[in-house]
């Protein structure tokens, strides 16, 4: 049980349940600040430029990228990853903090997911764009058919993919409305005009708040908790094996689903960290995601970074202990020292040694440090996925072959305009959900005032 | 409006909505049935929902999965001709003829249209292999930049009035004894040289002067001299055990390259129990393709060379007590006295021949030749070759006659001097001077765009013809197909202005009844006639050849000629101009699948360049791509630098036949022309100009990083053991290693075999290849973002010093492994493995993941980046309906966004497996050739089925020699390559 007097209040400011629904819901309930104009107007015009990336690319074909004979993939996959990578925060946040009952988890959980669903959306659109012949992309399906029947080849990651990508969107998509349901109907209960009432009387699906509407909520989230658990893990083990399963030098590690889950949760955690930052500065919501909330996050960063540093030693040892040569190259002669070693020094600084700063108490209470490290892990991890997607490409077995990559205008509008997406449904997100679990923090209001006993 | 209400509850809707719900919750007992359903309510289920769901989606499926059917209006023949049957392809033996360049050819017609070359395997000269060229002539047939009518000062008119109009003009300057001149590339047909001469008895002041872009006039002129016989001799490489060359790229274009590359590799195949191999040096300034072929190579300078040779015919001299020149020979930069020990010993057994066009320094090749006794024996002055017969002084003769207003007609034959001439400028004045001019030509080129009178010659698929490569070798070239403009025969227009009634064909028939067959009488010339057709050659070459008397009093001249020569000093660089594989003296410059051959050395397309030596590019600060001027006292030409290993110090090689600035729309403007360079001397001056222009390279990394790609040994450890240089093959089939059950063959298992130490790189399988599979062309750009679409493509690494490396060559194609890496992961199951072990892409089921590209160790696998046909941005022969005609009809032309691959021919092996099955047996050796395969001039390539154990292909499997590359992966695969080996006396590394 969590003991309130040697960890300290979980929300601070002596709050009453009627001032955590007053708290957050005024976001929803009042006129966003000219901030969030200029930001929506930014993320739309960042959204117009991958819409004409996608024009360019269903006009012209997938010539329009950078990618070659010899480096088949680019930014869209590096870009597919390090989203998926993101997108594990939220569920792995909720999931794991739930199981290890920390109670501090609800304040941030709620964002966390919202932000889980937008990357995995963005994810998702990239090997769909990827794809030479996107009219086709029904053939990963398994479904009877008269070709033959043709199936799938279940032995192809890439058909593991669909399926794991898939399911966690849909599991992560549910697991957070879900789980808004009550807060969308304590929303709709303030609302005062009557088409906000209409619609969010239609998002929360009529929930009177009886305690047959409590049950099932609870049974229902503890079954997709208990599925997202799994899935959480899987699906960056699956993504890992779209590379570990070839014998390409560089990809072909067993070490990769674990490393890749891991970095996912780094990249994840990092981007909750900025994302909290904001909502805290912007809205003024210190006292649900206190100090020692990020606190816990850098902690958790730093712990992650270490086992992220523990992998890049291990693939390393092991191209050398291997004796294989091809692996030495790459991982010596081109990731360490070669045409792209920028990429491997941003990697290797931005997710495991910047992180160690974290050690430091004053580091971890410094906002803006923290803020700064979160984004720089953030790079970091980018870059981790070019580091195996890129270098390990363009310089593989037959020397004849080898290639540079840079990207095309139309890549980098993509990743832009999934930026773009993103921001804009984070934006919306703040202007019209509860970004912050209102019935779970009354849940644990109780450990947030020092009583007198 | 007011609101009334009845109750407190009917005020306050929340809670009046919760009391509605308890309510319902109150009649069905609390819980909702397992179905969802309210029993009796009208209100949509659960179940409905999913039900709309389900629909929907498989209607979506449906309608998705529905393709679109391309609609092709096929019509059907009225009358059918006897030999066309749909979807079976005739066969024609021809002869691919174009200038001094002779192959001896079949070509597949489909349809009535012909789509592949193959080589004719009846030839003595050919013998079955081709080049590049030779390969790509058939895409030029359908090349709708052809000239299409006659022109007249570039208008167009009729033939009548050509006729008319050129009859006149001849009739009245011969009758006032004018002079008429037929300028001509060099001829190798009989015929044709007999309706000159039928001309000139008929124009008595008409006279014939022979012009080849790429002259070998100093040969012609020092043969004349020494032996008294102005012809190129046939050289027999096969019968050299020692071949020394200075600067000719025998292999790739000097005099027969096919016929050489063909008579090289044989004497330096290996098979088993095999004892004896050539040994071949070469001396030269760039980095040619018969260079990076040879045991031993020195870098030299240009000017080198005579000096070098006088002290190898010094040093043979000494040894066969010939007299030795003494005066004034320039120190040797190279010691050329173990190269004669090594000479001497293999006297009559020997070969040295020289690229040069400078006539006393083939006076001294000539006269070391003859000191070894080779003349007879690896020489055959007797039974010579007719490839080159332009004499140069003969060209500026005519050009200073032309100025001086001495010539009144000139009748151009198949030639482009405007374009390949060094001082073009003053025979475009002559040509202005003249009464009349004529050009019959295929292209509006450069010199036709000067002319009165244009006459549009046919594509050599279109035509007759007859040629006689080498004395006694004769064989036909007829028509494949009807023509597709209005275009003639070249030899038709002189047979129209001597007013002849006889067509070509007639001639030719006529000619070879009175001058070749052997049977004179109207049915034994039938007879034979049918056979020579059918077979394309007839050859009659009993004759023996005999040692020529030398004139010795030609050697003092020749060395006195040597010691003026010195060209004045005009900069630091010597230049070396060289004709390309790919695109030689530019005839075919306006074919794109030649333009996209990447140089075997360089593996630059699209363009030529200036190469450089690495010393010298880091000296000056030049990486590849930047422009520099390079200029001497006729010429300026700016050019990109492509820095080459191997390339001699201070010298720069720059291909000809660039530049073109009519040779239609691929080829307008293509890299610099660099013919005015000919001829000037060697010194040139070279200026960096700052500017950097990416050149369209296929390969960047030129060096093997140690791994055991291409395994190598030296002639004597070969000997010792077979198996040296490729120790690991048997370390790596004991530790082959998989978790997969292993793939079997019931059947057939296909295989490859490709012998390293046969294949010279000359590029002809990259552009069969081509041909055969609709391979498309992407064009300079994508080039550069290195997407080449060819489905075999040659590496070429470099290994020891930069300075003078040793070259390697190694086609890479699809190596259908049997535990192959990209079947696995494909999501959709679009690459599978077949019975008889050959891995299928289908492109019907291809999303284009790209996953299997990535996935293949060796990078075969090719992405259709764009749609390459009927797309406006790829305007090469797949954006036209002509150009399309010469698409394989039994290969899918592949759509945007899938993958594809080499596919070991399988329509081949389809058409053989179904005639095989007709004929109720198994197939057998030779059934079938893949396209690589076919045309091979050095018979590197074996296909064949490894269940087989007596097949070739098995042999070569379990020759020590074989390996198959990226083995340590044990993804097993059906291609396997053949160790190289140096015929070198120790191996320095």
């Amino acid at each position: 049980m969590y003991n309130i007097s040697v960890r300290g209040p979980v929300i601070k400011g002596n709050k009453t349940v009627q001032d955590v629904t007053a708290d957050i819901c005024k976001p929803i309930e009042t006129k966003p600040g000219n901030w969030w104009y200029v930001s929506l107007t930014i993320s739309l015009i960042f959204m117009v430029f991958g819409a004409w990336s996608v024009y360019v690319l269903f006009d012209e074909g997938i010539g329009s990228f950078g990618v070659n004979n010899t480096v088949s993939w680019g930014w869209c996959i590096i870009n597919f990853v390090w989203w998926v990578g993101i997108g594990h925060a939220g569920t792995a946040f909720s999931i794991f903090l739930l199981i290890l009952r920390q109670k501090w988890r609800t304040s941030i959980n709620r964002a966390a997911e919202a932000m889980t669903v937008a990357a995995i959306i963005c994810a998702g659109a990239f090997p769909l764009l990827h794809m030479g012949r996107l009219h086709y992309a029904f053939f990963v399906f398994p479904y009877p058919n008269t070709r033959g029947p043709i199936w799938l080849n279940f032995n192809s990651p890439l058909g593991w993919d669909v399926v794991a990508i898939g399911t966690y969107l849909m599991t992560s998509a549910m697991f957070w409305y879900i789980g808004m349901i009550p807060d969308l109907a304590t929303v709709r209960d303030r609302a005062r005009s009557k088409l906000k009432k209409f619609l969010y009387g239609v998002a929360s699906f009529g929930w009177n708040g009886s305690s047959q509407n409590w049950l099932r909520l609870e049974t229902l989230s503890w079954i997709l908790g208990g599925l997202a658990a799994a899935l959480v893990v899987s699906v960056h083990s699956i993504v890992a094996m779209d590379f570990a399963t070839s014998v390409l030098p560089g990809w072909h590690t067993t070490i990769f689903p674990p490393y890749f889950v891991v970095g996912a949760i780094l990249s994840g955690f990092a981007m909750v960290l900025t994302l909290m930052i904001i909502i805290r500065k912007i809205y003024k919501l210190d006292n649900y995601i206190t100090d020692s909330h990020l606190n816990a996050i850098c902690k958790i960063l730093l712990f992650i970074s270490l086992i992220m540093g523990t992998a890049y030693v291990t693939e390393m040892f092991m191209a050398w202990y291997s004796g294989n040569e091809f692996e030495i190259f790459t991982f010596f002669h081109n990731r360490i020292t070669g045409e792209y070693n920028i990429a491997f020094w941003i990697m290797l600084s931005g997710n495991a040694i910047i992180p160690q700063l974290f050690w430091f108490k004053k580091v971890r209470q410094n906002m803006v440090i923290i803020f700064l490290i979160s984004i720089i892990i953030n790079i970091g991890m980018w870059f981790e996925r070019y580091v195996i997607v890129i270098t390990s490409l363009t310089k593989d077995m037959l020397p004849a072959n080898w290639a540079s990559y840079s990207p095309s205008l139309v890549e980098i509008g993509l990743f832009i305009g999934t930026i773009g997406f993103f921001v804009t449904f984070i934006l919306l997100f703040f202007r019209h959900l509860p970004m912050i679990s209102i019935n779970e923090v009354k849940g644990i209001l109780k450990y947030s005032q020092v009583k007198n006993k | 409006m007011k609101k009334y209400w009845k109750s407190l509850e009917e005020e306050n809707g929340a809670e009046a909505a919760a009391n509605e719900m308890a309510k319902v919750d109150h009649i069905h007992g609390g819980c909702v049935d397992l179905n969802g359903e309210i029993p009796g309510s009208t209100i949509a289920s659960r179940r409905d929902f999913l039900k709309l769901c389900g629909f929907s989606l498989t209607a979506a499926t449906i309608a998705a999965s529905c393709e679109q059917q391309a609609i092709h209006k096929a019509i059907p023949f009225v009358i059918k001709p006897e030999e066309v049957l749909s979807g079976v392809a005739n066969y024609y033996a021809s002869t691919f003829i174009d200038g001094p360049e002779y192959c001896s050819v079949v070509v597949k017609t489909r349809e009535g249209r012909p789509i592949k070359i193959e080589g004719n395997e009846l030839s003595g000269i050919s013998r079955g292999g081709t080049s590049a060229r030779v390969q790509a002539s058939v895409l030029s047939l359908y090349d709708s930049g052809r000239l299409q009518e006659p022109l007249q000062k570039s208008v167009k008119t009729t033939w009548e009035h050509v006729d008319q109009n050129i009859r006149s003009v001849l009739n009245t300057v011969n009758s006032q004894a004018g002079k008429i001149v037929i300028l001509s590339s060099s001829i190798i047909s009989p015929s044709t040289k007999n309706i000159y001469k039928d001309f000139i008895a008929k124009y008595s002041s008409t006279r014939v002067v022979y012009y080849d872009a790429a002259s070998s006039s100093g040969m012609l002129t020092a043969n004349q001299k020494t032996f008294g016989k102005q012809v190129i001799p046939a050289y027999k490489f096969d019968k050299a055990a020692v071949i020394v060359s200075f600067s000719a790229d025998f292999l790739g274009t000097w005099i027969s390259p096919i016929e050489f590359t063909k008579q090289y590799s044989g004497s330096r195949r290996l098979q088993k129990g095999a004892n004896a191999m050539s040994r071949h040096i070469q001396f030269e300034s760039g980095m040619s393709l018969t260079g990076s072929n040879a045991d031993e190579r020195f870098p030299i300078k240009p000017s080198e060379e005579a000096g070098l040779l006088i002290h190898l015919y010094n040093h043979i001299a000494i040894l066969s007590g010939f007299g030795v020149f003494e005066e004034s020979v320039p120190d040797a930069t190279i010691d050329m006295s173990s190269l004669a020990d090594e000479l001497w010993k293999n006297r009559g057994k020997s070969l040295v021949v020289s690229g040069t066009n400078n006539e006393h320094v083939q006076v001294v090749v000539n006269a070391i030749n003859h000191m070894l006794g080779n003349y007879g024996q690896t020489i055959d002055l007797d039974n010579h070759s007719n490839f080159k017969q332009g004499i140069d002084a003969e060209m500026d003769l005519l050009i200073s006659e032309m100025n001086e207003g001495k010539i009144d007609v000139l009748l151009m034959n198949d030639v482009n001097p405007v374009y390949s001439l060094k001082d073009s400028g003053r025979f475009v004045e002559g040509l202005k001077k003249l009464k009349l001019s004529a050009s019959i030509s295929g292209y509006p080129d450069e010199t036709a765009a000067l002319v009165n009178y244009v006459c549009p010659s046919d594509h050599y698929l279109e035509s007759w013809d007859d040629s006689e490569p080498v004395k006694g070798y004769y064989s036909l070239a007829q028509p494949v197909i009807n023509r597709l403009f209005n275009t003639r025969n070249a030899q038709e227009n002189f047979l129209k202005w001597m007013e002849s009634e006889s067509s070509y064909e007639d001639y030719v028939r006529e000619y070879w009844k009175k001058n070749i067959s052997p049977a004179k009488d109207d049915y034994g010339f039938r007879q034979f006639w049918t056979t020579s057709l059918q077979n394309g050659v007839y050859e009659n070459s009993a004759s023996s050849s005999s040692s020529p008397k030398l004139k010795a009093e030609v050697l003092n001249n020749a060395l006195a000629g040597l010691r003026q020569n010195g060209s004045e000093l005009f900069g630091d660089f010597e230049i070396a101009c060289y004709e390309s594989i790919a695109i030689g003296s530019g005839t075919q410059a306006n074919n794109p699948w030649l333009q996209e051959l990447p140089d075997p050395v360089s593996k630059v397309s699209w363009e030529n360049f200036a190469a450089i030596s690495p010393k010298n590019a880091t000296e000056s600060g030049l990486k590849n791509g930047d422009l520099i001027t390079i200029s001497s006292a006729s010429a300026t030409i700016k050019i990109p630098v492509l820095i080459q290993p191997g390339q001699a110090q201070n010298t720069i090689s720059v291909a000809l036949g660039y530049g073109r600035q009519r040779a239609g729309k691929v080829g307008d403007n293509v890299g610099s022309n660099a013919f005015p360079f000919i001829g000037q001397g060697y010194s040139v001056k070279v200026e960096k100009s700052g500017e950097n222009r990416p050149l369209a390279l296929t390969q960047s990394h030129h060096s093997m990083e140690g791994r055991p790609i291409v395994r190598e040994t030296i002639f004597d450890k070969y000997l010792e053991d077979p198996a040296s240089g490729n120790e690991m093959h048997a370390k790596s089939k004991a530790a082959a290693v998989t978790l997969y059950d292993p793939a079997v063959h019931h059947s057939y298992h296909w295989g490859l075999s490709i012998d390293l130490n046969a294949c010279t790189g000359c590029g002809n399988c990259i552009i069969s290849c081509q041909a055969e599979n609709n391979v498309p062309v992407i064009g300079k750009e994508e080039i550069r973002k290195r997407r080449i679409m060819h489905w075999l493509r040659i590496d070429r690494y470099y290994s020891d010093s930069v300075d003078n490396p040793r070259v390697y060559h190694q086609p890479v194609m699809c190596q259908h492994c049997n535990s192959a890496p990209c079947e696995n992961v494909c999501p959709v199951a679009a690459t599978m493995h077949s019975d008889d072990g050959l891995n299928h892409q289908t492109y019907n089921r291809c999303i284009g993941t790209r996953y299997c590209m990535n996935n293949c160790p060796y990078k075969v696998r090719r992405f259709n980046w764009f749609a390459y046909s009927e797309n406006d941005k790829f305007d090469f022969h797949m954006n036209s309906d002509l150009g399309r005609m010469v698409l394989n009809p039994d290969v899918v032309v592949r759509s945007r966004g899938v993958v594809e691959k080499c596919s070991m021919c399988i329509q081949r092996l389809q058409e053989a497996k179904v005639k095989a099955k007709l004929e109720n047996r198994l197939m057998v050796e030779g059934d079938i050739k893949t396209a690589c395969m076919q045309s091979c001039p050095a018979d590197a390539i074996v296909f064949g089925d490894l269940n087989d154990d007596n097949s070739t292909i098995s042999k070569n499997f379990s020759d020590e020699r074989h390996y198959h590359l990226l083995e340590e992966l044990s993804i097993f695969p059906s291609v396997g390559y053949m160790t190289k080996v140096r015929n070198k006396k120790e191996q320095t590394t």
